[in-house]
């Protein structure tokens, strides 16, 4: 059963069309990457999904509950967590306070609970301090959970902004561009850390991600934007030799010289754009 | 050859201009005329001659660190500056003897190159040029001694400098005490008598050598013990300290007189709001420039419920009033917060401004006079402790200083607890950034606007403790300025920082209150200050990230020292 599904969904902003009518389908527990040129409206489609934006036009169903007019918040409480682009911590908090943030949906306590120091109050406390180390150590930053976040070295703070993402106990996580900025063995390690976050605890991961080795090698099914429409979809090695595709990627010649060849050029060998739109 | 010499020692040349400009300033806004009259060592030396030997010695001593690396070069370098310094002032006496400067600065007078000649006119030119040089070379030396020289010397001409201000609180009583004696021998009518200077100066000059040789050895014997045991010795050592303090602050208006205890009671009032805007605007970000609106609610409702005179509506006691001042002050949070919820940044800023003075003219307008009393305000709010306990000992001048200390605690206490709860980490969160905060389920209506509430509450607190301390309010008191000093003691103490509220209401609110002999020039000691914090410490005196790394010292001390020791050769 998809856990995830949209329907016709279009976002406009002014009189750009970010996305246009995209039917998009995730099924549970599998690992779905959406990629495109830059400006391909990836980024919109997380924000329509994580309620920063607001469709224009078709639903946004997250386990059969339409979702694209709730809060942000309220998404977040039915189990959709997300990574950003470029890291967005809360730099002047710790490592451990950003992923305590994380877990507020779970967390019932008042203020008045906490001003009167009440048991209830301060066990909830404990036991989320807990859980937060626990999830330092799933992440590989034991130890560091008293360290500002702005503190910690790059391939930290994504690995913290995935901690925090899962102290929301998510069954949808999405992780944009996880790898970005990262060296082939670190993207390695971020590959395999995927596949565990999916294998051990279950979560669903649709991922956006511009590294082809990343997508080719984690993905199950792969959807490609173009100019905010859906131009493919399919298994990885469905992707590497559609021609649409190509094209969006290398323009029309090497498109033509592709197809003139028995063994056209895959995906993988593309050019991994600087950075996406 | 010129060319390499300004090169080396153009810097030198141009702190001791910067000091001559800064001495001029002194000169001709009136301070050192004003206060030569105020005496800080008696028969000795002057407050107004202080400001310029203070002048001359931090300019030679920053001349000192400017000039070339070489022996001697240093002290060369702090007498050039000071020489400099000295010239600028030579040239004031030298252009205001033959030119009338008066008519464009008052303070230009024959009386204050007197001061700068020593009652010689103009064949007195060279005493400025002398001393100036004279304190520049007495500053390059202060920072040429080594370090455990240089401290204790520092120490004691700024301890010199503190008492000699101070001389009068710690005098008046003492003269009523039994320490009269004492009182006479230390403190002059002003300022401190010739042998007070010396036995301060040898006091804090000898401790601070004595703690030197004798600490090493202590602090080694301290960083040798295990951790929890070190843990241990500093939180016994805080609770110590924190006991002290309350004895301290318990018997202080006995000690020191009502005049004191009214400007700790005012501090202490201020703490409260500070604490209070703290949360909206350390906590959750919310810049509030209309804070004093809050304020005056509490004020008001207390007033009115409690006034025994022609406004006054239920003759209440002040503390049945009190809770309800902070639940309505709660609800106008809640009123004002709603509308204005989604304004961000400096928007938010003006639209508050704009409801703190709705609230100050509305409490004026003659459209509500017959309900606050317009302009003439409301009378005969009953002291809080008079209607409980008449005669009580507690019932007197010091109620409200006690009352205001209590609440104070309470509310730090209180906000403690809020910073450490969830709720206090989720404002964190939306400070930083709430789009990612509001994706992670925070609600961010519920959490701003508790915020405002929370803010709200303490600051009708203030307000109502304000009523029952001045024993009647006008809308009068409600000035913006009121907003603006409470946002200044945050960003003075420390945005979000629980201690730094506390050291910013002592800084801007406490110092300029017992400065009020120099009332003319508090408000430039006041801006300047505002000034020289955004330069030198944008973060507060006592910013919370500090206090964090502070307690996490342990895990942090063991990496640094490298990169310390690396960075102290490159500086010094």
């Amino acid at each position: 059963m998809p856990i995830l599904i949209a329907r016709q969904v279009t976002k406009r902003f002014g009189g750009l069309v970010a996305v246009s009518g995209l039917d998009f389908e995730i099924e549970t527990n599998a690992i779905v990457s959406v990629i495109g040129p830059n400006g391909a409206g990836k980024t919109t489609f997380f924000n329509c999904i994580t309620g920063f934006n607001h469709t224009d036009e078709g639903d946004i169903l997250f386990n059969s509950t339409p979702i694209h007019h709730l809060r942000p918040d309220k998404i977040a409480h039915l189990g959709i967590s997300r990574t950003y682009q470029n890291i967005r911590l809360f730099a002047t908090m710790t490592a451990l306070e950003n992923i305590l943030v994380g877990q507020h949906s779970h967390l019932r306590s008042s203020w008045m609970g906490a001003v009167l120091g009440v048991r209830p109050t301060r066990e909830e406390e404990d036991r989320a301090h807990e859980e937060a180390r626990r999830l330092l150590r799933f992440v590989g930053l034991r130890g560091k959970g008293d360290v500002l976040a702005h503190n910690l070295p790059y391939g930290d703070q994504r690995r913290l902004e995935i901690a925090r993402a899962l102290a929301n106990k998510p069954k949808l996580l999405l992780l944009d561009e996880p790898t970005a900025g990262m060296n082939p063995a670190e993207t390695e390690e971020m590959m395999n850390f995927i596949r565990r976050l999916r294998d051990e605890l279950g979560i669903t991961i649709l991922l956006i991600e511009h590294q082809m080795r990343l997508v080719m090698g984690i993905s199950e099914r792969i959807t490609v934007l173009d100019y905010g429409e859906k131009i493919a979809e399919g298994t990885p090695r469905e992707i590497q030799t559609n021609p649409k595709v190509i094209e969006a990627y290398l323009g029309r010649g090497g498109a033509a010289e592709a197809s003139g060849r028995v063994n056209p050029p895959s995906v993988s060998a593309m050019p991994a754009p600087s950075s996406a739109g | 050859m010129i060319k390499r010499i300004w090169h080396e020692w153009g810097a030198v040349v141009r702190i001791g201009l910067l000091g001559g400009v800064v001495a001029l300033y002194l000169c001709l806004a009136g301070l050192v005329g004003v206060f030569s009259e105020r005496a800080l060592i008696t028969g000795i030396i002057s407050l107004g001659h202080t400001l310029l030997v203070l002048a001359g010695l931090i300019t030679g001593y920053v001349g000192a660190r400017r000039a070339p690396a070489g022996r001697g070069r240093s002290v060369l370098g702090g007498g050039l500056a000071g020489l400099i310094t000295g010239l600028m002032l030579m040239l004031l006496v030298l252009v205001g003897s033959r030119v009338n400067l008066r008519a464009v600065m008052l303070n230009a007078s024959p009386l204050l190159y007197d001061l700068l000649t020593f009652n010689q006119g103009v064949a007195g030119l060279w005493v400025p040029v002398l001393l100036g040089t004279v304190l520049g070379t007495l500053g390059g030396l202060i920072y040429r001694l080594p370090p455990q020289a240089r401290r204790p010397a520092i120490w004691g001409l700024a301890a010199l400098l503190g008492l000699g201000l101070f001389a009068g609180f710690l005098r008046t009583p003492m003269l009523t005490g039994g320490l009269s004696g004492l009182a006479r021998f230390l403190f002059g009518p002003e300022g401190l008598t010739p042998a007070g200077a010396l036995i301060t100066l040898v006091l804090v000059v000898g401790g601070m050598v004595i703690r030197d040789f004798a600490e090493p050895p202590a602090r080694k014997r301290i960083a040798a013990l295990p951790d929890p045991d070190r843990l241990r010795l500093r939180r016994v050592a805080i609770g110590v300290g924190l006991l002290l303090g309350a004895l301290v602050v318990l018997a202080l208006p006995y000690a020191l007189g009502p005049f004191v205890s009214q400007v700790v009671a005012l501090v202490a009032l201020y703490v409260l709001m500070g604490l209070g805007l703290n949360i909206t605007l350390g906590f959750a970000g919310l810049l509030d420039l209309g804070f004093v609106a809050f304020f005056a609610v509490g004020a008001y409702t207390v007033g009115l419920l409690t006034s025994t005179a022609e406004y006054g509506i239920a003759q209440w006691s002040f503390w049945a009033a009190v809770p309800f001042a902070v639940v309505i002050a709660m609800a106008f949070g809640a009123f004002f917060g709603l509308p204005i919820l989604g304004i961000r940044g400096d928007y938010l800023a003006i639209a508050t401004l704009g409801f703190g003075e709705i609230i100050r003219i509305l409490a004026g307008s003659d459209l509500l006079k017959p309900m606050l009393g317009g302009p003439r305000g409301i009378l005969n709010i009953p002291k809080p402790i008079d209607g409980l306990l008449p005669g009580h000992p507690l019932a007197g001048p010091n109620q409200i200083y006690y009352l205001a200390l209590l609440c104070a605690a309470l509310v730090a206490f209180v906000a403690i607890r809020l910073r450490d709860s969830r709720l206090g980490r989720t404002w964190m969160a939306v400070r930083e950034d709430e789009d990612v905060a509001e994706a992670l389920g925070v609600n961010l209506v519920q959490t701003k606007l508790l915020a405002y509430m929370l803010g709200a509450a303490f600051a009708g607190l203030g307000g109502a403790l304000f009523a029952g301390l001045i024993g009647s309010i006008f809308a009068s008191s409600m000035q913006l300025f009121v907003s603006i000093n409470v946002v200044s003691l945050l960003i003075v103490g420390g945005m979000g920082s629980i201690p730094g509220v506390v050291v910013g209401a002592i800084f801007l609110i406490g110092l300029p209150e017992l400065f009020r002999e120099f009332s003319e020039y508090r408000f430039l000691f006041y801006g300047a200050t505002m000034i020289a914090m955004m330069l030198r410490k944008p973060e507060g005196l006592l910013p919370s990230a500090t206090i964090k790394r502070e307690l996490h010292a342990e895990a942090e001390e063991e990496a640094p020292p490298v990169d310390t020791a690396a960075g102290n050769a490159t500086t010094s």
